[in-house]
């Protein structure tokens, strides 16, 4: 650690800006990439180096943009570059092993086994994605094109997937495919200019998101090395999660009568209704007008207010992904979520048509085992998780239809049993999202003549 | 993933002999293997040599422990504990620390959690007075948990005259009885 490790003010000009901002965007596109050979891998990275907004300016030309671009890489795709074996030793263990090889202690078995993913990506051949968020889908029509050539003048350049983001109607806010609206409950960085909202903490340090800044337990250590790679860099656990929308919707209706009563079991399973109001502040009936107020909708908290889960059941999606004010160190476990919704809509009241669709998101923070894996393993698929004794996070836990999910209520609560499953992992991966000096040391590497027959 | 719902009937005693290894089939968890859930519940026993001439030093974190849950009763709340138990004892001239906990979660899930923990209270470092100890372990929870990992002796056989019930279950059948008791005195 030098000195400079010890600055805190955020290198916006060289952050990716898919750390620090959120695009306007209603469609995108992931590309998932292998490097047949490094010299095709650091070409096809030269040429998309232009491409690669920093958060600095991504915010400064945020109205006039139509398209943002993020580029990462898996430890076998830094490895294809041409990292030498010093520099990919010094990564972190769960990154060099991946997140298929992690399949068991996340909780992928089963339908949600690596085994059964789609699009190349627990393959060690998956090198690399490129991200593609879009303001519309002429946008992104043009991006794909200008992509297909700049891949298509790197001999050895293999595109192994694709995956197509579309918004789900109506536009106006952010929800999935289940109906739920997204992007409630955010951390805010130090030195980042945002003002968190009320309920959603102080801002935390920088170094718990990206690398070389100081964290909550202080300067950074053990960053990879070297210094011009790691820098200014984050790792993304990626995860595609098919919703099974047709079965949440016959779950709804087999367990409450009235449309009132199945709205009331969809807000029970998340913690929020639907429309995004938290159900610590409006237990019995669902209030819009909280939930579309950014001052309100967050601010509130369950020790106090919901003990014994009355109104946010004990085991529901949001008291599971963050306990807040019941759960430890939790400054320490905060993560980023970008990412978006894939697939068609299926218009309400239509029966299932078979097609996939889901979330395709990232979970973005500087250590994978103590942010994302613990999230996973602790939060999401402990059947035990505040002494629940038999169940696991109702949305994107792994059910296997033998568990249960219960509703505290006065004076006997309700216990569903053999819960489905809502959601199926069809993929994931962990990425290693350099800086932009970070991105020109990867793309100049063997620029001495080096051995260039990875991959 | 560890399973944590064994049906349990605690009304019929348990007992469970452990392979070798201190678990059955292999079960990953974020840092190796994890440890099977016994009638006993979880737990570790940690088994170390002390540095020359630091048992008095030891000791008095037997002190400093007491002290700090004395003020904050529920300061080691995050650790889901039953019973802790620090024994030192001889082999030829060599001193050992033995730190013998029960609990109610896997230890893999809340390590970080329990160096935080041992961090904010200063009691952690009677750590540093084992050998071998990494001296960069509040920062390092890899090293850590590595420490911990190596040291730890799996019990070959545990058992439980309530098996897999849980401390906040045995705080809630109390505060139960206590609550009917008060009622009963109510109805006089």
């Amino acid at each position: 650690m030098n000195s400079t490790d010890q600055r805190a003010t955020l290198e916006f000009d060289d952050i990716q800006h898919i750390l620090l901002t959120r695009a306007p965007a209603l469609t995108g596109r992931y590309e998932f990439l292998r490097f047949r050979t490094a010299a095709a891998g650091r070409e096809w990275l030269a040429r998309m180096l232009d491409t690669v907004q920093s958060a600095q300016a991504a915010s400064e030309t945020l109205d006039a943009h139509k398209r943002w671009v993020s580029v990462a890489f898996t430890w076998n795709g830094l490895r294809a570059l041409g990292v030498d074996e010093t520099s990919l030793a010094s990564f972190p263990e769960e990154f060099r092993q991946g997140m298929a090889a992690r399949a068991e202690m996340l909780g992928d078995t089963g339908s949600n086994h690596p085994e059964h993913w789609l699009g190349g990506l627990a393959s060690p051949d998956l090198h690399a994605i490129v991200i593609l968020f879009a303001r519309d889908a002429a946008e992104r029509d043009r991006c794909r094109t200008m992509h297909d050539e700049v891949v298509a003048g790197c001999e050895g350049m293999e595109v192994l997937s694709t995956l197509d983001l579309e918004a789900t109607p109506p536009f106006d806010y952010a929800h999935d495919h289940f109906g739920y609206r997204d992007r409630m409950s955010q951390p805010v960085m130090e030195g980042s200019g945002e003002i968190p909202t009320p309920g959603s903490g102080a801002p935390l340090k920088a170094g718990e998101f990206i690398l070389g800044y100081p964290d909550e337990n202080g300067p950074p250590e053990r960053l990879p090395q070297p210094d011009a790679l790691a820098r200014n860099g984050s790792f993304l656990a990626y995860r595609r999660l098919e919703e099974h929308v047709g079965a949440f919707r016959e779950f709804l209706r087999q367990n409450g009568a009235t449309p009132e009563e199945q709205e009331l079991v969809a807000a029970k399973l998340m913690g929020r209704w639907r429309s995004g109001a938290p159900l610590v502040l409006a237990p019995d009936r669902d209030d819009p007008a909280l939930a579309a107020d950014a001052e309100r909708n967050n601010d509130f908290s369950y020790a106090k207010a919901d003990p014994h889960g009355y109104a946010v059941p004990l085991g529901s999606h949001i008291r599971r992904m963050n306990p807040r004010d019941t759960g430890a160190n939790m400054n320490r476990r905060r993560m980023i979520r970008r990412g978006a919704t894939y697939g068609p809509a299926l218009p309400e009241g239509s029966p299932d048509d078979g097609a996939e669709r889901g979330i395709a998101a990232f979970v973005i923070c500087a250590s994978l085992v103590r942010q994302f894996e613990f999230a996973q393993n602790v939060w999401v698929n402990d059947k035990n998780f505040h002494e629940l004794g038999n169940e696991r996070d109702p949305i994107i836990g792994n059910q296997d239809g033998t568990l249960e999910f219960k509703i505290p209520k006065r004076p006997i609560r309700k216990k569903i049993t053999g819960l489905p499953a809502f959601t199926t992992v069809r993929g994931g991966a962990y990425f290693f999202l350099p800086g932009l000096r970070g991105l020109r040391y990867l793309a100049a590497l063997g620029g001495d003549g080096k051995d260039d027959r990875h991959g | 993933m560890t399973d944590t719902a064994k049906p349990a009937d605690w009304t019929k005693p348990s007992a469970m002999a452990i392979p070798k290894q201190g678990y059955f089939e292999p079960q990953q968890g974020r840092y190796g293997p994890t440890f099977p859930k016994t009638p006993a519940n979880y737990g570790f026993t940690i088994i170390a040599k002390i540095k020359p001439g630091r048992e008095a030093t030891i000791r008095e974190y037997g002190k400093t422990i007491e002290s700090a849950v004395a003020s904050l009763p529920d300061c080691l709340a995050v650790l889901k504990l039953h019973y802790l138990r620090w024994v030192l004892f001889d082999i030829g001239k060599e001193t050992y620390f033995m730190y013998q906990g029960i609990f109610d979660t896997d230890f893999d899930k809340y390590t970080e959690d329990a160096i935080a923990l041992f961090t904010s209270l200063g009691v952690n470092t009677v750590f540093e007075n084992l050998e071998g100890f990494p001296e960069d372990w509040k920062t390092n929870a890899p090293a850590f948990i590595k420490f911990v990992r190596e040291h730890q002796r799996p019990s070959f056989l545990e058992y439980g005259e309530y098996p897999f019930v849980s401390a906040e279950e045995i705080k809630k059948a109390l505060r139960l009885k206590a609550a009917f008791s008060d009622m009963l005195d109510q109805m006089q």
